[in-house]
């Protein structure tokens, strides 16, 4: 709570920044993109000098470990911010609401592939899933449609994207980009042929229709670079020491873990139970894709297949023992089951998929 | 009196959210009904979709994430 407080008072240095935000939006959001791109830039040899100037041996495991947390840590910061930062601009356009008027009364099709994109670009948390999922299907959007929006919000997001675009590299950020939205679209899909909306509450089935009219809230651009600065605070404050720790953890591992412990337990040399086994593992737990993603480099790091790796974190992410049981209250249990079991065969598939091509 | 209700399933913005609204009114020593709404079904009577949500004598005035301090102010006025 005191923390909150301290949040919202103004920091006196920041003090002339924002005031430029405010009146020149775009010169301000052209000066700090130069500013980022310089420091970016400059970090490895920064790390590289400073773990040089302590007094360790250079090619032991400490220094090594060091050089790896000096470097990573303000990196994978600094990538956050920069894209929360656009995210939190882009999501002032794609209100809930916005998204609601956007979907409703779309085939499902092409209703699933448009929820399953609308869902990276609207700002979604878990806690909401039940009033978003109640609007939705209040405003006439298909129950599949529904659904690869409330797979695709949490599991394809900005901050899980841009992890694994600083930690492993734009291929696979992209490969998680792709498969994530397929198996949101397929889910939705499947889930809308099935015909399940009987499986709703009662309740839910017996509400009245709303219209889905929306009228959209008229920003300028400082509002938006407010709306920006707002989720940095919210986002980059909520998850840095997750990231910090993360990254310490794979540090350590990098370090330490021998390699061929880790290859044994997950690696492509591993038997076929590997994959549904860090899908069982991964489900119970209940993680952002920021306390995730550095554990998820480590292991690669260290030999684990890419395909059980990816597998383990969609299951952490995607589908989460709370958000199951906030469901709970609008779905009746045939349905939490159906929604579980499509979600985690498609992610099986991934994870065999990805090692048998790898 | 102002009557405000804070909707909202339980999630920490929300506990967050019923706090700092109390904390300024008794800072600016305005005496509120202040009321947490749990109820999903009542919750969704006032058509939010995103929570926490703010309802100010029967209007609602916030959805979605926290609030400015400033505009929590001007809800107290």
């Amino acid at each position: 709570m005191p923390e909150s407080v301290e949040n919202n008072a103004g920091v006196p240095p920041m003090h002339v920044l924002t005031h430029m935000h405010s009146r020149h939006p775009f010169v301000f959001l052209l000066s700090a993109g130069l500013l980022w791109t310089l420091v970016y830039s400059n970090l490895p040899s920064a790390a590289g000098a400073l773990t040089a100037a302590l007094p360790l041996n250079p090619s032991g495991h400490l220094a090594e470990a060091i050089r790896f947390l000096l470097y990573e840590a303000p990196k994978v910061l600094m990538l956050l911010t920069a894209v929360v930062m656009v995210m939190g601009m882009i999501n002032s356009w794609f209100t809930p609401e916005k998204t609601r008027s956007l979907l409703a009364g779309r085939h499902e099709g092409v209703g699933s592939a448009m929820a399953a994109t609308l869902g990276i670009v609207t700002p979604f948390c878990s806690c909401s899933a039940v009033p978003l999922f109640i609007g939705f299907v209040q405003a006439g959007v298909p129950l599949g449609v529904t659904f690869s929006f409330l797979i695709a919000a949490p599991m394809v997001n900005e901050v899980a994207l841009t992890l694994l675009f600083a930690l492993l590299g734009w291929k696979v950020a992209l490969l998680y980009l792709g498969l994530g939205l397929s198996i949101a679209i397929v889910a939705g899909w499947v889930i809308g042929r099935l015909h399940m909306e009987a499986y709703l509450e009662d309740w839910v089935r017996n509400m009245a229709r709303v219209d889905p009219g929306y009228v959209p809230e008229k920003l300028g651009m400082a509002e938006r670079l407010n709306a920006g600065f707002k989720a940095v605070k919210e986002i980059v404050g909520r998850v840095w020491p997750y990231v910090v720790a993360g990254v310490a953890i794979g540090a350590g591992i990098h370090g330490y873990v021998p390699q061929d412990f880790m290859a044994g337990l997950m690696g492509s040399e591993s038997s076929w139970w590997s994959v549904p086994a860090s899908v069982l593992i991964g489900v119970p737990m209940y993680s952002n894709a920021a306390g995730i993603i550095p554990i998820v480099e480590a292991l690669l790091d260290k030999g684990a297949a890419l395909g059980t790796v990816l597998a383990f974190m969609m299951s952490v992410i995607a589908l989460s023992l709370p958000e199951l049981v906030i469901l709970r209250k609008v779905l009746k249990m045939r349905l939490i089951a159906v929604f579980v079991g499509i979600v985690a065969s498609g992610i099986l598939l991934v994870g065999y998929v990805f090692n048998a091509v790898l | 009196m102002k009557q405000i209700k804070v909707l909202g399933t339980g999630c920490r913005s929300c506990q967050l959210l019923v706090d700092m609204i109390a904390e300024t009114a008794k800072g600016k020593c305005i005496s509120i009904e202040l009321e947490k709404v749990e109820d999903i079904q009542e919750i969704l009577r006032y058509g939010i979709m995103s929570t926490p949500g703010v309802v100010l004598d029967g209007e609602v005035v916030h959805s979605g994430g926290m609030p400015a301090k400033s505009t929590i102010e001007s809800w107290l006025q």
